[in-house]
């Protein structure tokens, strides 16, 4: 029978089966400090060891200052659970890479341009964003911290066979369209809970024109349609990207390795268990204007009303969304003022987002009434964009330049909201509360982003192109 | 992980008649700094359990503040309950608050696994039944709701549903397996699978 990608992937980790679940081999795991200490803990109590600590590898991202390298620089719980890291990894003999080293980074971005993450590996992490990797051809999903710790202790994870969902997004892309509203769009026709149990496999052309950077962008969001994980098929971009990284195989390994990653791909004839199709061409930039990914427009759509909802759940969803964010149906959001900006997160915090939105800001000024910050997603994209002059775009445009970590996507750290804010985001979840208790997110595209803090409301980013 | 297995629960029920409870809402991530796996119950549904962000103030509009509801062991929801992060600090607070079971129209995937691995049951019924289940809670808030794991059923009242769980999840709730010894079991296969892996990997 005719394989998907999904299915090659997944039968070459199989160890054994265990009833209806297999047990899968892991071949990297990524760790951080929110999600980590009670499975390290877990494993001391019962004096289990670590199976493999060169599989796995540590970065410090959630609970971290974007001003200042100290470690106590967000109090002393986030100074504590920076320091249990640092000495469960080196009590266990693993990689760390902790604040203010020149390889740290958000996991999902440090990851892959380390060269940690390659086509047909299984990769897990304690955090929902691990599908970004998918964007590799890696079956890459997030755990909890009971699997973080069957990992650490076992490199194996009991897993039973999802479902299998194609998208297909057809055509080219229209100019000023990202891989942002790409995402965005899908969510939107499937649903937040869309892809509940599946694992996706984004195709057609407009995917297959994306960057390595844009692939991970749409798989990042994966997990906001419900899926399990996303895939792209590895292809020359793929290889060209990972060749001479640093953790990426060298000499006669990188040709052999190339040759099996050439053999990831869905078979002519196999069959997935849902079907969508998108046209790129009717892609508008996508604002959310909800409380979860789903509720999202095209930034020239009216603000919905509960009655254009025919499923009851859904226009009782947006009666609260449309309260929480105060909004009103049929608004435009040309006419929505926001006074935070946030550009940065595992979505859309690499150097080709930091250049996006360098290009949209060294058209104008941050507006008087907003604040708009920067965060690079690593150390490695904020020496990037700094050699590249961006950081200079962004300070001289009235951005703050920070420095890397998740920051405001969840506001772990001091970089959060405050009731009545509106901000427009490039993370990836608009949930009430996300950003600061009674603080609005809109999701958008780091160029969305950037216009938006220089007009101080949503404008459309098509205007802007040359 | 807790050893202690679940066959039968008997409560009083709190309704959170709400689709897309994300885990942002269940334990914000003000409350994620800890490092143990304790102490989360008091922080549970935070920002609309309280008024205040020093937790003083209960939001008498909240469910589980309502006093019919006071020592509910069964949470109601609806679609997607738990969709987002990945944080199990969401089934540490269900269950420190003192919840054994949610029923819910669904679940999504990360948080319904870091149930089974927290022995709290995940329970899935339709739509239709779900409807049936709060308005019984609405008409008695006092009813008693048994949910039977080895069963599969959900029972008040002369009403009784079953529902679908699989048989390994079922098992390890129903034993209070520990997971990751009966895998440490099977090493000689995970050694054998490691000398056959390529040697780029």
């Amino acid at each position: 029978m005719a394989k998907t990608l999904y299915d090659k992937v997944w039968q070459a980790h199989i160890i054994d089966q265990i009833g209806e679940d297999s047990l899968i081999y892991i071949d990297r795991h990524l760790i951080h400090e929110v999600t980590s200490p009670q499975a390290f803990a877990g494993l001391n109590e019962k004096g289990r060891k670590v199976r493999r600590p060169d599989r796995t590898v540590g970065t410090m991202d959630h609970s971290i200052s974007t001003r200042s390298l100290a470690i106590d620089a967000c109090g002393p719980a986030n100074a504590l659970q920076l320091q249990t890291l640092a000495t469960n990894c080196e009590e266990h003999g693993i990689q760390l890479f902790p604040v203010g080293h020149q390889k740290q980074g958000i996991v999902h971005v440090m990851g892959p341009e380390l060269g940690l993450i390659q086509p047909g590996m299984t990769v897990v992490c304690g955090d929902s964003h691990t599908a970004t990797h998918g964007a590799f051809g890696a079956l890459a999903f997030g755990i909890g911290t009971s699997q973080v710790e069957h990992v650490l202790a076992t490199q194996t994870l009991k897993q039973s066979r999802a479902k299998s969902m194609l998208i297909n997004v057809n055509g080219k892309l229209p100019v000023g369209i990202t891989a942002k509203d790409i995402i965005l769009a899908i969510i939107g026709k499937i649903g937040h809970a869309g892809a509940t149990g599946h694992v996706i496999e984004y195709a057609g052309e407009a995917i297959r024109g994306l960057s390595m950077e844009e692939r991970m962008t749409v798989c990042n969001m994966s997990i906001e349609a419900g899926a399990k994980a996303g895939l792209v098929t590895p292809d020359e971009k793929t290889f060209a990207y990972l060749e001479g990284r640093e953790y990426a195989p060298k000499g006669q390994d990188w040709e052999d390795a190339v040759a099996y990653w050439k053999t990831l791909y869905t078979e002519e004839g196999a069959t997935f268990d849902t079907v969508v199709e998108l046209e790129a061409a009717d892609i508008a930039p996508q604002v959310t204007w909800g409380t979860n990914p789903g509720q999202v427009i095209g930034v020239n759509t009216p603000v919905p009303a509960p009655e254009d909802f025919s499923d009851p759940i859904e226009k009782e969803s947006a009666v609260k969304a449309l309260a929480y964010m105060g909004l009103k149906p049929g608004e435009k959001l040309a006419d929505v003022s926001v006074n935070h900006v946030f550009i940065g997160s595992c979505t859309n915090g690499r150097i080709e987002d930091m250049r996006a939105a360098a290009q949209i800001a060294k058209r104008g000024k941050v507006a008087d009434s907003v604040t708009a910050i920067v965060v690079p997603g690593s150390g490695a994209v904020k020496r990037q964009a700094e050699e590249e002059g961006l950081d200079k775009i962004f300070i001289d445009a009235g951005f703050e330049w920070r420095l890397p970590g998740c920051s405001m996507c969840l506001g772990m750290n001091d970089d959060k909201l405050v009731a009545g804010d509106r901000c427009a985001s490039t993370s990836n979840r608009n949930f009430e509360g996300r950003q600061g208790r009674g603080a609005r997110t809109h999701l958008v595209s780091p160029a969305m982003a950037a216009a938006a803090a220089i007009t101080g409301r949503f404008a459309d980013v098509r205007d802007y192109q040359e | 992980m807790s050893e202690q297995g679940f066959t039968q629960h008997t409560g009083i029920a709190a309704p959170l008649d709400q689709a897309n409870v994300d885990t942002d809402q269940i334990i914000p991530k003000q409350f994620l700094t800890g490092v143990t796996r304790a102490g989360y119950g008091k922080h549970l549904f935070h920002d609309w359990r309280y008024l205040d962000l020093e937790e003083k103030e209960p939001n008498p509009a909240f469910a589980l503040n309502k006093p019919e509801h006071k020592g509910a062991s069964i949470l109601l929801a609806r679609e997607n309950f738990g969709c987002g992060s990945s944080r199990e600090h969401a089934p540490w607070a269900l269950a420190d608050f003192g919840f054994k079971t949610v029923i819910a129209t669904s679940f999504a995937d990360i948080f319904y696994g870091n149930c089974i691995n927290n022995q709290l049951v995940p329970v899935a019924l339709s739509s239709a039944q779900m409807d049936a289940v709060f308005a019984a809670v609405k008409a008695n808030p006092a009813v008693n709701i048994t949910v039977d794991l080895p069963a599969q059923t959900v029972s008040f009242d002369e009403t009784s549903f079953s529902f679908e769980i699989a048989e390994h999840h079922k098992n390890n709730l129903i034993k209070g397996l520990d997971a990751i010894g009966q895998t440490l079991e099977l090493t000689n296969a995970i050694e054998a699978f490691e000398k056959n892996q390529p040697a780029w990997l």
